[in-house]
């Protein structure tokens, strides 16, 4: 037997050591840091921060950072439930491959556990150092990200993304409840402007990832109502945000710069939505969906220039200049 | 060949418990925070209000 021979058994045997005891419950650290899905916990954290801040009443800023803290935790807890649940399309998907359960490296009961543990934790945390009213909403987000979106919607409507939307849209009001105690329509106007702008957001990466949605089976707008019907739909859902996000410029959290911000963003949307319906598939193809994918870079822009300007505008209020 | 492997899952297992370790430790800090800034609010008080009590006796 050669060297080399040798040299492969050796290294073969050792991956397959790796694989079994690696699988059986020896995920690391990082591991379960990535089933919390930490680039969709940047937008909670700070779509939440932002409703806390503009809130007419002040917080204690210790309680405030535990209370962002435990949204985000709550909000990373529906992320692990949601890849447990879908482990099996994750394992289609190319985008999702690389995720913990697909990979090997987390087991789908770990998921399970660790999600379900973290649940009730970041609730009940949130109640203990907030109030109930935060930690109810909390507890409702999780249930709708995980039961009525993953478990219900994703995989039997193509409005997946329009109802589904709503969990990611809550953020803002659990901000604002944590800061209030309550509800008001400021806070559901952010809540609104989330859940308006999810369906464009996502129907345009659906547009350049359709593959990966069809060999999964999940029913996305591009996969039930073609590609034409798919841009048609985003400039509608575009059109219909605008009115919202303009709207809250008049409320107590608007003013000049957000209105200002507002219409920039909105045309800009507007715009490229405008663009990619006036596209066909011949032409998307040919230049890699070009516009497809600068619409969904924009859509992200977009959102944080919003919610940035919301924020503009409450640090302006300490100082007697924001609003009008 | 050396006596001790180190393996893969030894540093992982390793990562997992100081995280874990650490993430404890900042719970504590964290509970240990929020105790003291609700103490120092009146969040914990149990007392009757003054002025209920005076009303409670002269009633």
């Amino acid at each position: 037997m050669s060297d080399t021979s040798v040299n492969n058994t050796s290294k073969a045997a050792q991956v397959q050591i790796g694989q079994v005891q690696i699988g059986h419950g020896d995920a690391g650290f990082s591991d379960f840091y990535a089933l919390l899905k930490p680039r969709v916990m940047s937008l909670v954290v700070f779509t939440a921060l932002v409703g806390l801040l503009a809130a007419p009443q002040p917080v204690h800023p210790f309680v405030a950072f535990v209370a962002i803290l435990f949204i985000a935790l709550g909000g990373g807890a529906s992320g692990a439930l949601n890849m447990w649940w879908d482990a099996d399309i994750d394992r289609i998907m190319k985008r999702t491959q690389k995720r913990p359960i697909p990979a090997g490296r987390v087991t789908e009961g770990e998921a399970l556990g660790f999600g379900a543990f973290l649940s009730v934790f970041s609730v009940v945390m949130l109640g203990l150092a907030a109030n109930w009213v935060a930690a109810g909403i909390l507890a409702f987000t999780i249930f709708f990200y995980v039961v009525v979106y993953t478990m219900w919607l994703k995989r039997t409507t193509p409005q997946n993304i329009v109802i589904g939307g709503a969990a990611g849209a809550f953020p803002p009001m659990i901000g604002w409840a944590v800061a209030t105690g309550g509800i008001s329509i400021e806070s559901v106007l952010m809540f609104c402007l989330t859940f308006m702008w999810t369906p464009p957001h996502f129907w345009a990466l659906a547009l350049f990832m359709k593959s990966d949605y069809h060999e999964a089976k999940v029913p996305m707008l591009t996969v039930t109502h073609g590609r034409k019907s798919t841009r048609l739909h985003i400039l509608v859902y575009t059109l219909l945000l605008a009115p919202v996000a303009i709207g809250i410029s008049f409320t107590s959290i608007g003013g000049p710069v957000y209105l200002a911000v507002s219409l920039i963003f909105n045309a800009l949307f507007v715009k490229g939505a405008w663009d990619i319906w006036r596209r066909d598939e011949a032409q998307a193809e040919a230049d890699g969906y070009r516009t497809e994918k600068k619409v969904f870079g924009l859509s992200l822009l977009y959102l944080f220039a919003q919610f940035g300007a919301i924020l503009v505008e409450s640090t302006l209020r300490i100082y007697g200049m924001g609003g009008w | 060949m050396a006596l001790k492997v180190e393996h893969e899952l030894h540093r992982r297992r390793l990562g997992r418990n100081i995280g874990l370790g650490l993430v404890l430790l900042a719970f504590v800090g964290l509970v240990f925070g929020l105790t003291l800034v609700k103490t120092k609010r009146g969040d914990f008080n149990m007392q009757p209000e003054q002025s209920q009590t005076q009303q409670g006796a002269s009633g």
